[in-house]
């Protein structure tokens, strides 16, 4: 079963790369973003094939390992 | 007085920091990150570096390292423990030091000497310190300190800020903060204050020809305070 993770930056959190990003974008002409933010992205390929087992260990894995959630938010986004 | 300096995959300086220790007294082990047992200890170090190629989140493989389990148990019975650097990161990527650290502000790649006044001196790291103000050597990309206000305001209730990013005067403003951290803070305890994560380098100022000797002060006085 493949498990997509989406880990997005806390809203208070300064993203000097997706300022950059947004900046950068300007300058070729973009001109019309009001903000950019980074965030990552994971697909992980999962033994399991109970779906609410599978979506609860990836939560762990989250909050264990993938997110750090001083900073982050998670989101599981697709299950297949 | 005995220590073990942990190194990582990535770590480079961990043999620096293994000088140093030797230098001012320390029997010094080194310590591989994939062992299971920590060796006999006074002080544990998590040297600076670029642990796992700082994938994913920088120090967040390593602090969940076969050895990090043991010094985290160190940690809570009252050991000391200090991360310099991805040491530092590695230690909040454990939960041991509340925060983390993001990229630098300006998004570039900080080497150079920094002052950072000393903001407390009720532990074991900075006691009997005379100097106010050191003058160490930073050398990050990830340095900028964040933590909630929350946090913020039980790290500052709890006197757990240890140094601060300053001028040569001890003056502490924004213009000497190279890299965007909360309230200049360089440098954090736990709350018991066994635990110490800063991003400065003492062990790169041991040696007058080479750099200068703030960090001679700093590792005469750290061994001396664990006697």
């Amino acid at each position: 079963m493949k498990i997509s993770v989406i880990i997005t930056l806390k809203k208070d959190v300064l993203d000097p790369q997706g300022k950059v990003i947004h900046q950068t974008l300007d300058g070729m002409g973009f001109d019309d973003v009001n903000e950019v933010r980074q965030g990552k992205y994971f697909e992980i390929d999962t033994k399991e094939t109970d779906n609410d087992k599978a979506k609860a260990k990836v939560e762990e894995m989250c909050k264990k390992l993938l997110a750090n959630l001083v900073i982050e938010n998670y989101k599981i986004i697709d299950l297949k | 007085m005995k220590s073990s300096v942990i190194t990582f995959p990535g770590s480079n300086c961990d043999r620096d920091m293994d000088v140093a220790l030797k230098k001012f007294g320390f029997k010094n082990k080194m310590v591989w990150h994939a062992d299971v047992e920590l060796p006999k200890s006074d002080l544990v170090v998590l040297p600076g570096g670029f642990s796992y190629g700082d994938y994913l989140r920088c120090g967040s493989m390593a602090s969940k390292s076969k050895i990090m389990q043991s010094v985290i148990n160190f940690a809570n019975s009252g050991g000391m423990v200090m991360g310099i650097c991805n040491g530092f990161q590695i230690l909040v990527e454990t939960g041991l030091v509340p925060g983390v650290l993001l990229r630098n502000k300006y998004l570039e790649f900080i080497c150079k000497n920094v002052f950072v006044k000393i903001n407390d001196k009720k532990n074991k790291y900075f006691k009997n310190v005379d100097n106010e103000v050191l003058e160490f050597h930073i050398a990050h990309n990830e340095g900028n300190y964040f933590c909630t206000n929350d946090q913020l305001k039980e790290i500052e209730d709890n006197n757990q800020i240890a140094i601060k990013y300053c001028d040569e005067n001890g003056k502490i403003e924004d213009q000497f903060n190279p890299n965007g951290s909360i309230k200049n803070i360089a440098g954090i305890f736990n709350k018991e204050k066994n635990v110490l994560g800063m991003m400065p380098h003492p062990e790169r100022m041991i040696d007058t020809s080479l750099s200068g000797e703030d960090g001679s002060l700093f590792f005469k006085n750290l061994i001396n305070n664990l006697k």
